[in-house]
């Protein structure tokens, strides 16, 4: 009986075409088609667990079972939906009943995201599960099962390989950047501020309301064009001024009149290596208008007759934050100078000399163009670093001092501790987002074109 | 004549910045050895020495708990970071297979979205798993950071070791994961010690996560406990967190000094990305 059984469906699926019979299979079934007829048991096995996965958390994270026993008459899925569904719904309304006991948005549109890139992944196996099926089923049909089992136990293995490796990195990424990148995104566009607190107050969807309101309301759009270009003024004088003192000094050091060149390196690099923080809170105290030591130095000394308050100026403040960026910032770009100075020809310049150019001709001309060209990776990356360099502003003025003309900003504020204030200070996490995004389109302009120049990229 | 003034103006130019960069340096190590507390009493020539801040450290403050978590939170960092990128880059690099390209590219794209901008879903994120107040916990945020980056810069590496070397291996019947042990490995030491520094370096002075996700004292990790010292009105302890910055500074800069010709290496290829 048993035998004829076995029989009978061999003998039906070479009558009726494999491939669909597979397809057909797989669509109900993940990984059926695969393990039942063509007999791929591993796979097969494989695709029915993420099957499993999506059913089984849905089930046993819901009420489903309650539901379907009929336990529950007025079945809802804020209350009852699982894993998938209550994430869905929360990502869609974040939440419907307000209050301390009602609904906590942020809660629900966090599980919402995981849930649905959780939807997504496995609905991505899902299709590569059917579009596998009718592969094979092809296979099947053309070659015949022996052939596909021996090709398959080889490559099966070879192929799944990468993605088992890569499984690790892609959660704690998916995760970890990936899910606060899209409620950041995502905030943007809803009206989580300090009126809509979770979890008092519930927070709704406002579509392009904050974005609009960034252009059309006088304050915010002159604070984010006064902080934006504070910003980029910062970024790039940061980066020019420590490139060429960092030139400079390299110039200096591999002058043939230096004879102790590794003690004034050694020094010169204490800044690089001495922790960031440390020394911008240092230089916050060394600064300090009222009792720091550099104005008792000045005023001991009769240089001056006042403190000047380097910090709380809004011009002096500026002026200050470049000076101490220069003191921590140049030892970088003089190291990786000379080691491109190192490298260099020094025939190429004695050919210009030949040829009746002066020093300083060889050094405009020639020289600098030359060293430019070998750093502009280098130039670009600290652009970008110094346009998000928040530590800078943060540890030395706190963005102070504070000007009342400016939505929450001060005047040394840049774009990031400003995004920084919004959030923490003044928990406006809706116009917050809305900057972030802009940043992040700025910087990824920036980066994506000095990377499409590069090799790594024509590479890939 | 003309080289002697030559030399002389040279040197009086490289003494200027020396002194430039050193004065600093200098005066708060002169601060953390002064008696009294305040940055007013912290002059730059101190009439006595004495080491009290620096006792002070371990008996007033939980200097060295912040010091303990701190260390932990690095270490483990450089472990996990450095385990999670070198398997990572090497996928990217020696395999070929669907999803490459896309992946790469959108980890490109992560890396430009500086993670701390992220800070309000991952205190949620932390709140809802019930991992606030745990410095441990930061290590996963540190280490899903590092990925983005780092994988670009070891994947660029590791393109550069000629694939003939592993072909060879497997050829000889050893098996992928005996390849990147043995082989892969071994060969990429140089880029293993630059992630592996830099990684260990980071969280000694982050602040503003560990700010935010710590909250009891004892938790804390150095930079928000040094910070802590400082950031009321007065500097009431000024010359304690003197004490307290030199004592980090010293061994992350001799760090840094041993390890310098890596770090400049990798800064070196990150720019250039390969």
């Amino acid at each position: 009986m048993a035998v004829s059984q076995v029989n009978l469906r061999y003998a039906m699926g070479i009558n009726m075409k494999k491939k669909q019979g597979m397809v057909l299979l797989s669509l109900l079934i993940w990984g059926s088609g695969q393990f039942i007829v063509a007999k791929q048991r591993v796979k097969g096995s494989l695709f029915f667990l993420a099957q499993v996965l999506l059913l089984g958390t849905e089930l046993f994270t819901g009420y489903w079972l309650n539901y379907f026993a009929g336990q529950i008459s007025d079945f809802s899925i804020r209350l009852y939906g699982g894993f998938f569904t209550k994430g869905l719904w929360g990502l869609i309304t974040m939440g419907s009943v307000e209050g301390i006991k009602g609904d906590h948005s942020t809660i629900l549109l966090i599980n919402g995201i995981i849930a649905f890139m959780g939807f997504i992944i496995l609905m991505g196996v899902y299709i590569v599960n059917v579009t596998d099926a009718y592969k094979q089923g092809i296979l099947l049909d053309s070659l015949g099962r022996k052939e596909i089992l021996k090709r398959n136990k080889l490559s099966t293995k070879k192929k799944a390989f990468p993605y088992l490796i890569l499984m690790p990195a892609a959660i704690v990424i998916i995760l970890i950047v990936l899910m606060p990148i899209i409620f950041s995104v995502l905030t943007a566009f809803t009206n989580y501020d300090m009126n809509h607190l979770p979890p008092a107050h519930l927070v709704d969807w406002v579509g392009f309301e904050n974005f609009t309101k960034l252009v059309s309301v006088p304050i915010w759009s002159k604070t984010f064009l006064t902080v934006l270009i504070w910003t980029i003024i910062w970024a790039v004088a940061a980066t020019f001024s420590t490139y060429f003192m960092g030139l400079l000094q390299a110039l200096m050091l591999s002058s043939k009149y230096v004879k102790h060149k590794g003690l004034f390196q050694a020094i010169y690099i204490l800044p690089w290596a001495i922790p960031g923080m440390i020394s911008l809170l240092v230089f916050k105290n060394l600064l300090n208008g009222q009792f720091g030591p550099f104005n008792q130095f000045l005023l001991d000394t009769g240089i001056i007759s006042e403190r000047i308050p380097f910090l709380t100026d809004p011009v002096l403040a500026k002026i200050s934050i470049l000076a101490v960026n220069l003191w921590m910032g140049f030892p970088t770009f003089m190291v990786m100078l000379l080691g491109v100075l190192a490298n260099q020809e020094e025939s190429l310049y004695e050919a210009a000399r030949i040829d009746g150019a002066g020093k300083l001709q060889v050094f405009r001309r020639i020289k600098l163009p030359l060293l430019m060209q070998a750093t502009a990776p280098l130039i670009i990356m600290n652009l970008a670093c110094n346009f998000n360099n928040f530590g800078a502003i943060y540890f030395l003025t706190g963005g102070g001092p504070t000007n009342s003309n400016l939505q929450f900003a001060g005047d040394t504020d840049i774009l990031i501790s400003w995004i920084y204030k919004l959030t923490l200070d003044q928990r406006m996490f809706s116009m917050a987002a809305v900057m972030n995004i802009l940043i992040f389109l700025f910087i990824a302009v920036v980066s994506l074109w000095n990377f499409s120049r590069t090799n790594a990229f024509k590479e890939m | 004549m003309k080289n002697k003034i030559n030399w002389l103006l040279i040197h009086l130019e490289l003494i200027l910045v020396a002194l430039f960069v050193i004065i600093p340096i200098v005066w708060i190590i002169m601060s953390s050895l002064n008696t009294g507390n305040g940055l007013a009493s912290a002059s730059f020539i101190p009439k006595e020495l004495t080491f009290d801040n620096y006792k002070r450290l371990f008996t007033d403050s939980n200097y060295s708990k912040w010091f303990l978590n701190s260390f932990i939170v690095a270490a483990l960092n450089a472990v996990i970071s450095v385990m999670l990128i070198m398997l990572t880059a090497w996928i990217m690099s020696r395999f070929r297979f669907r999803g490459r390209k896309t992946g790469l590219m959108a980890i490109l794209l992560l890396s430009m979205f500086p993670t701390f901008l992220s800070m309000t879903a991952i205190y949620t994120l932390f709140w809802n798993f019930r991992l606030l107040d745990k410095p441990v916990a930061l290590v996963i945020i540190y280490a899903a950071g590092a990925i983005p980056y780092n994988v670009w810069l070891v994947k660029g590496y590791l393109d550069g070791i000629p694939g003939e070397i592993d072909e060879a291996a497997y050829i000889d019947g050893s098996t992928y994961l005996k390849t990147f042990t043995k082989i892969v490995l071994p060969l990429s030491r140089p880029i293993i010690t630059y992630c592996a520094v830099s990684q260990f370096m980071m969280p000694w002075m982050d602040y503003i996560l560990p700010n935010m996700l710590l909250s009891s004292d004892e938790s804390r990790t150095l930079a928000v406990g040094l910070f802590g010292m400082i950031s009321g009105k007065e500097n009431s302890n000024f010359t304690m967190f003197a004490a307290g910055a030199v004592l980090i500074a010293v061994p992350i800069t001799i760090l840094f000094m041993f390890f310098q010709k890596y770090l400049v290496q990798g800064i070196a290829a990150g720019a250039n990305k390969g």
